[in-house]
Protein backbone atom coordinates (compact mmCIF):
# COMPACT_ATOMS: atom_id res chain seq x y z
CA UNK A 1 0.00 0.00 0.00
CA UNK A 2 1.59 3.29 -1.01
CA UNK A 3 0.50 6.46 0.36
CA UNK A 4 2.56 8.22 -1.44
CA UNK A 5 4.57 11.60 0.21
CA UNK A 6 2.24 12.29 3.30
CA UNK A 7 1.39 8.81 5.27
CA UNK A 8 1.51 10.26 8.81
CA UNK A 9 -0.95 13.06 7.54
CA UNK A 10 -3.02 11.03 5.71
CA UNK A 11 -3.49 8.54 8.98
CA UNK A 12 -4.44 11.47 11.13
CA UNK A 13 -6.74 12.83 8.94
CA UNK A 14 -8.37 9.52 8.18
CA UNK A 15 -8.60 9.02 12.18
CA UNK A 16 -11.36 11.69 12.45
CA UNK A 17 -15.06 10.06 11.87
CA UNK A 18 -16.36 13.06 10.43
CA UNK A 19 -13.36 13.29 8.09
CA UNK A 20 -14.31 9.79 6.94
CA UNK A 21 -17.74 10.60 6.56
CA UNK A 22 -16.91 14.00 4.41
CA UNK A 23 -14.50 11.61 1.95
CA UNK A 24 -17.66 8.90 1.81
CA UNK A 25 -19.43 11.62 0.63
CA UNK A 26 -17.58 12.99 -1.55
CA UNK A 27 -16.91 9.49 -3.26
CA UNK A 28 -20.62 10.49 -4.33
CA UNK A 29 -19.28 13.35 -6.65
CA UNK A 30 -17.75 17.27 -5.90
CA UNK A 31 -19.29 19.16 -2.74
CA UNK A 32 -19.05 22.49 -2.18
CA UNK A 33 -18.49 23.38 1.94
CA UNK A 34 -22.29 24.84 2.76
CA UNK A 35 -23.47 21.11 1.05
CA UNK A 36 -20.93 19.55 3.31
CA UNK A 37 -21.76 21.09 6.22
CA UNK A 38 -25.82 20.49 6.26
CA UNK A 39 -26.02 16.78 6.91
CA UNK A 40 -23.29 17.41 9.82
CA UNK A 41 -24.99 19.76 11.49
CA UNK A 42 -21.67 21.54 12.05
CA UNK A 43 -20.46 25.22 11.10
CA UNK A 44 -18.76 26.01 8.19
CA UNK A 45 -15.91 27.14 9.77
CA UNK A 46 -15.41 24.05 11.57
CA UNK A 47 -16.40 22.07 8.24
CA UNK A 48 -13.70 24.21 6.57
CA UNK A 49 -10.77 23.18 9.11
CA UNK A 50 -11.82 19.05 8.40
CA UNK A 51 -11.66 20.17 4.87
CA UNK A 52 -7.95 21.86 5.37
CA UNK A 53 -6.73 18.99 7.24
CA UNK A 54 -7.79 16.46 4.03
CA UNK A 55 -6.24 18.94 1.34
CA UNK A 56 -3.12 18.94 3.50
CA UNK A 57 -3.22 15.95 3.31
CA UNK A 58 -3.72 14.96 -0.07
CA UNK A 59 -6.59 13.55 0.06
CA UNK A 60 -8.96 15.71 -1.54
CA UNK A 61 -8.68 18.84 -3.95
CA UNK A 62 -10.51 22.21 -4.49
CA UNK A 63 -11.05 24.10 -7.66
CA UNK A 64 -12.55 27.42 -8.38
CA UNK A 65 -15.93 27.62 -9.95
CA UNK A 66 -16.74 31.29 -9.97
CA UNK A 67 -17.35 32.28 -6.23
CA UNK A 68 -17.77 28.33 -5.24
CA UNK A 69 -14.78 26.10 -4.64
CA UNK A 70 -15.76 22.76 -4.70
CA UNK A 71 -13.82 19.85 -3.19
CA UNK A 72 -13.46 16.42 -4.40
CA UNK A 73 -11.82 13.44 -3.70
CA UNK A 74 -7.96 13.12 -4.73
CA UNK A 75 -6.43 10.15 -6.25
CA UNK A 76 -5.07 9.24 -2.76
CA UNK A 77 -8.69 10.04 -1.48
CA UNK A 78 -9.96 7.60 -3.91
CA UNK A 79 -7.70 4.75 -2.99
CA UNK A 80 -8.43 5.53 0.70
CA UNK A 81 -12.02 4.86 -0.19
CA UNK A 82 -11.22 1.61 -2.16
CA UNK A 83 -9.01 0.25 0.29
CA UNK A 84 -12.40 1.00 3.22
CA UNK A 85 -14.46 -0.89 1.07
CA UNK A 86 -11.79 -3.96 0.96
CA UNK A 87 -11.73 -4.08 4.42
CA UNK A 88 -15.99 -3.81 5.02
CA UNK A 89 -15.92 -6.52 2.40
CA UNK A 90 -13.33 -8.59 4.54
CA UNK A 91 -14.48 -7.73 7.90
CA UNK A 92 -18.24 -9.32 6.06
CA UNK A 93 -16.08 -12.13 4.77
CA UNK A 94 -14.71 -12.81 7.94
CA UNK A 95 -18.13 -13.32 9.23
CA UNK A 96 -19.25 -15.75 6.37
CA UNK A 97 -16.28 -17.77 6.56
CA UNK A 98 -17.60 -18.35 9.84
CA UNK A 99 -20.48 -19.08 8.78
CA UNK A 100 -19.19 -21.43 6.17
CA UNK A 101 -17.94 -24.08 8.42
CA UNK A 102 -20.97 -24.19 10.55
CA UNK A 103 -23.27 -24.73 7.54
CA UNK A 104 -20.53 -27.47 7.03
CA UNK A 105 -20.82 -28.76 10.41
CA UNK A 106 -24.42 -29.04 9.62
CA UNK A 107 -24.87 -30.41 6.23
CA UNK A 108 -24.26 -34.01 7.08
CA UNK A 109 -27.56 -34.44 8.23
CA UNK A 110 -28.87 -32.93 5.03
CA UNK A 111 -26.53 -35.36 2.48
CA UNK A 112 -27.85 -38.45 4.48
CA UNK A 113 -31.60 -37.31 3.54
CA UNK A 114 -30.61 -36.15 0.06
CA UNK A 115 -29.03 -39.67 -0.44
CA UNK A 116 -32.90 -40.91 -0.27
CA UNK A 117 -34.44 -38.79 -2.82
CA UNK B 1 -11.70 -14.21 -6.05
CA UNK B 2 -13.60 -13.44 -3.73
CA UNK B 3 -16.57 -14.72 -3.16
CA UNK B 4 -18.89 -11.90 -1.67
CA UNK B 5 -19.70 -8.87 -3.55
CA UNK B 6 -20.31 -5.31 -2.06
CA UNK B 7 -22.31 -2.50 -3.99
CA UNK B 8 -23.81 0.53 -3.58
CA UNK B 9 -27.49 0.75 -6.01
CA UNK B 10 -28.74 4.60 -6.72
CA UNK B 11 -28.49 6.59 -3.28
CA UNK B 12 -29.97 5.12 -0.53
CA UNK B 13 -29.12 1.19 -1.10
CA UNK B 14 -26.39 -0.68 -0.51
CA UNK B 15 -26.67 -4.71 -1.84
CA UNK B 16 -24.17 -7.89 -0.10
CA UNK B 17 -24.47 -10.87 -2.29
CA UNK B 18 -22.79 -14.18 -1.01
CA UNK B 19 -22.95 -17.58 -2.18
CA UNK B 20 -22.93 -20.55 0.39
CA UNK B 21 -22.48 -24.20 -0.82
CA UNK B 22 -25.56 -25.24 2.22
CA UNK B 23 -29.24 -25.32 0.97
CA UNK B 24 -31.53 -21.91 1.65
CA UNK B 25 -33.22 -23.99 4.45
CA UNK B 26 -29.28 -24.47 6.40
CA UNK B 27 -28.53 -20.66 5.67
CA UNK B 28 -31.68 -19.35 6.42
CA UNK B 29 -31.91 -20.81 9.50
CA UNK B 30 -28.44 -19.43 10.36
CA UNK B 31 -29.87 -16.04 9.96
CA UNK B 32 -32.42 -16.09 12.36
CA UNK B 33 -31.20 -19.18 15.22
CA UNK B 34 -29.82 -17.01 17.87
CA UNK B 35 -27.13 -19.79 18.76
CA UNK B 36 -25.85 -20.19 15.57
CA UNK B 37 -25.81 -16.31 15.01
CA UNK B 38 -23.79 -16.31 18.29
CA UNK B 39 -21.65 -17.58 16.17
CA UNK B 40 -20.49 -15.67 13.20
CA UNK B 41 -21.84 -12.97 13.17
CA UNK B 42 -19.15 -11.21 14.89
CA UNK B 43 -16.90 -8.74 12.62
CA UNK B 44 -13.58 -8.04 13.39
CA UNK B 45 -10.92 -10.74 15.56
CA UNK B 46 -11.30 -10.85 18.86
CA UNK B 47 -15.08 -9.19 19.34
CA UNK B 48 -17.82 -11.77 20.58
CA UNK B 49 -21.31 -11.66 21.05
CA UNK B 50 -22.00 -12.08 24.51
CA UNK B 51 -26.11 -10.97 24.49
CA UNK B 52 -28.39 -12.73 20.96
CA UNK B 53 -31.59 -12.05 21.04
CA UNK B 54 -33.53 -12.76 18.20
CA UNK B 55 -37.38 -13.20 17.89
CA UNK B 56 -38.18 -14.59 14.53
CA UNK B 57 -41.64 -13.72 13.73
CA UNK B 58 -43.10 -10.67 12.58
CA UNK B 59 -43.24 -8.15 15.08
CA UNK B 60 -40.37 -9.84 16.86
CA UNK B 61 -37.41 -8.23 18.61
CA UNK B 62 -33.94 -8.22 17.77
CA UNK B 63 -31.22 -7.32 20.15
CA UNK B 64 -27.33 -8.03 19.47
CA UNK B 65 -24.92 -6.49 22.11
CA UNK B 66 -20.89 -7.15 20.79
CA UNK B 67 -17.63 -6.87 23.32
CA UNK B 68 -14.19 -6.61 22.69
CA UNK B 69 -13.58 -8.15 25.98
CA UNK B 70 -11.42 -5.18 27.39
CA UNK B 71 -14.65 -2.97 27.83
CA UNK B 72 -15.81 -1.65 24.82
CA UNK B 73 -18.98 -2.43 22.94
CA UNK B 74 -22.24 -1.74 21.03
CA UNK B 75 -25.30 -2.94 20.11
CA UNK B 76 -28.30 -3.40 17.61
CA UNK B 77 -31.33 -3.41 17.82
CA UNK B 78 -34.75 -3.83 15.26
CA UNK B 79 -37.84 -5.73 14.48
CA UNK B 80 -38.74 -8.54 12.16
CA UNK B 81 -41.22 -7.65 9.78
CA UNK B 82 -41.86 -10.53 7.41
CA UNK B 83 -40.26 -14.13 7.56
CA UNK B 84 -41.03 -16.56 4.38
CA UNK B 85 -39.14 -19.70 5.29
CA UNK B 86 -36.72 -20.93 3.50
CA UNK B 87 -36.43 -17.70 1.28
CA UNK B 88 -36.82 -14.61 2.67
CA UNK B 89 -36.60 -11.94 5.79
CA UNK B 90 -37.00 -8.39 5.90
CA UNK B 91 -36.43 -6.33 8.94
CA UNK B 92 -35.56 -2.88 10.33
CA UNK B 93 -32.22 -2.42 12.62
CA UNK B 94 -30.07 0.66 13.68
CA UNK B 95 -26.74 0.74 15.64
CA UNK B 96 -26.51 2.25 18.44
CA UNK B 97 -23.01 3.62 19.17
CA UNK B 98 -24.55 4.82 21.79
CA UNK B 99 -26.75 6.98 19.85
CA UNK B 100 -29.03 5.23 17.57
CA UNK B 101 -28.91 5.46 13.79
CA UNK B 102 -31.60 6.00 11.32
CA UNK B 103 -33.17 2.53 10.39
CA UNK B 104 -31.52 0.46 7.91
CA UNK B 105 -34.48 -2.09 6.23
CA UNK B 106 -32.96 -4.77 5.15
CA UNK B 107 -34.30 -7.72 2.92
CA UNK B 108 -32.14 -10.81 2.78
CA UNK B 109 -32.96 -13.41 0.20
CA UNK B 110 -31.82 -16.97 -0.01
CA UNK B 111 -32.31 -18.86 -3.34
CA UNK B 112 -31.51 -22.03 -4.73
CA UNK B 113 -28.41 -21.44 -6.91
CA UNK B 114 -26.68 -24.67 -8.18
CA UNK B 115 -25.99 -26.97 -5.19
CA UNK B 116 -25.92 -24.58 -3.07
CA UNK B 117 -27.79 -20.82 -2.15
CA UNK B 118 -27.09 -17.29 -3.34
CA UNK B 119 -27.52 -14.77 -0.46
CA UNK B 120 -28.71 -11.71 -1.29
CA UNK B 121 -28.81 -8.88 1.61
CA UNK B 122 -30.87 -5.68 0.09
CA UNK B 123 -29.88 -2.37 2.56
CA UNK B 124 -31.98 0.59 2.04
CA UNK B 125 -31.32 3.91 4.20
CA UNK B 126 -33.32 6.52 4.58
CA UNK B 127 -31.37 8.86 2.47
CA UNK B 128 -28.01 9.05 0.62
CA UNK B 129 -26.25 10.71 3.81
CA UNK B 130 -27.09 8.35 6.04
CA UNK B 131 -25.94 5.57 3.90
CA UNK B 132 -22.85 7.37 3.65
CA UNK B 133 -22.09 7.84 6.98
CA UNK B 134 -23.16 3.71 7.60
CA UNK B 135 -20.32 3.33 5.26
CA UNK B 136 -17.64 5.20 6.58
CA UNK B 137 -18.81 3.87 10.48
CA UNK B 138 -19.45 0.61 9.49
CA UNK B 139 -15.54 0.62 8.70
CA UNK B 140 -14.37 1.59 11.42
CA UNK B 141 -13.42 -1.90 12.61
CA UNK B 142 -11.44 -2.70 9.52
CA UNK B 143 -9.52 0.60 10.08
CA UNK B 144 -8.90 0.09 13.36
CA UNK B 145 -7.32 -3.03 12.78
CA UNK B 146 -5.06 -1.28 9.54
CA UNK B 147 -3.97 1.39 12.27
CA UNK B 148 -2.67 -2.19 14.19
CA UNK B 149 -1.00 -3.44 11.36
CA UNK B 150 0.29 -0.34 10.02
CA UNK B 151 1.95 0.41 13.86
CA UNK B 152 3.51 -2.66 13.71
CA UNK B 153 4.92 -1.31 10.07
CA UNK B 154 6.25 1.56 11.24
Amino acid sequence: MNFGLNLDAAFAALADPTRRAILARLASGEATVMELAEPFEMTQPAISQHLKVLEGAGLIQSRIDGTRRPRRLAKAGIDAMDEWLAMLRKALEANYDRLDQILANMEPKRKRRGERR
Amino acid sequence: MSKLTLTTEGDTHVIVKRHFTASPEAVYRAHIDPKIVQQWMLGPEGWTMPVCINDARPGGQIRYEWSNGKGQGFYLTGEFLELHPYSRIVHVERMHLPDPTPDNHVETTFEPNGSGTLMTMRMTLPDAKTREMMLATGMEGGMEASYVRLEGLL
